[in-house]
């Protein structure tokens, strides 16, 4: 299996704010903290595109090489998860993540801000696999329950797609070769790219290209 | 006496190291692959077995083309 992924697609996205709620009622998410929002680009200006950001679970992830007391790891599917009972609360994570994805309960500084919280991709954290424990800390284990991350399942216009990167690019990749259009890929670069070029982009051709005349 | 002195100096110096308490993280606590399953739970979906790793990736992967609209409505 490839490593798992969210694709955004802001061709479809129609700032239903469903991703946000499924988010924050499948894991009982406390007031003030969202894994998971939606933001548009250019609002109010014609051709404004809403996207759903959350953590991306980046290849090379700035939170796991910024935070001072190692709480990040990765799992063997790529998603990046951290254990509550190591964070101390620095906010580090939330000055070098580029989708603003780490979340704090409280305001203040250190401590005072409580345990960094974060979209998990649903699956869950260093406890057991659908314990109590983990339910209250990190959430439902999704993963672990055969399903993927609520948020992309519940997209009424599958804006939102979840899950294992090639299945998920190939998906986004015959979206856009049948609608000819909107093959940017908002986020992938930061979260997926890599410093020696590689765009981490599905490969998609734009599809006027597609079966026009030579 | 001095040099009585002098050697229990020297080795309480020596041996001062030994009395440090380790002080490292606990560190992140090993975590359960997701295709252990979480036991028997009325919210896993069937179709896949806990603990075989290819039968959880094939479930993820079928349960993914759910997302592929083209697959589903034509």
């Amino acid at each position: 299996m490839a490593r798992m992924k969210f694709i955004c697609d802001a061709e479809r996205c129609i700032e239903c704010n469903g991703c946000v709620t499924a988010c924050k009622n499948e894991h009982e998410v406390p007031w003030g903290v969202n894994r998971r929002r939606v933001i548009t680009l250019n609002d109010g200006i014609p051709g404004e595109k809403s996207i759903s950001v959350a953590c991306m679970h980046c290849s090379d992830a700035p939170c796991m090489a910024v935070c001072p007391v190692n709480c990040f790891y990765r799992t063997d599917e790529g998603v990046v998860l951290h254990d509550k009972d190591v964070c101390i609360g620095c906010g580090y994570c939330s000055y070098a993540c580029p989708f603003g994805a780490p979340q704090f309960p409280s305001q203040g500084t250190f401590g005072v801000r409580g345990k960094m919280d974060k979209c998990t991709f649903c699956a869950g954290g260093p406890e057991d696999n659908g314990s109590q424990a983990e339910f209250e800390k990190y959430g439902r284990n999704r993963l672990a329950e055969g399903k993927l991350p609520a948020c992309a399942e519940m997209c009424s216009t599958k804006a939102l797609i979840a899950g294992d990167g090639d299945v998920v690019a190939d998906i986004f990749r015959n979206r856009v070769l049948k609608r000819g259009k909107g093959a940017e890929l908002w986020g992938w670069q930061s979260a997926y790219g890599t410093k020696s070029g590689n765009t981490g982009s599905p490969a998609v051709k734009p599809a006027a290209k597609v079966g026009a005349p030579s | 006496m001095k040099t009585t002195i002098s050697i229990t100096a020297l080795a309480l110096l020596l041996l001062s190291g030994c009395g440090d308490k380790p002080q490292g993280l606990g560190g992140i606590k090993s975590d359960n692959a997701p295709y252990t399953g979480v036991g028997t739970s009325q919210y896993v979906t069937p179709g896949w077995k806990a603990g075989d790793k290819t039968s959880w990736e094939r479930q993820l992967r079928t349960r993914a083309q759910g997302q592929n609209d083209y697959a589903t409505a034509n």
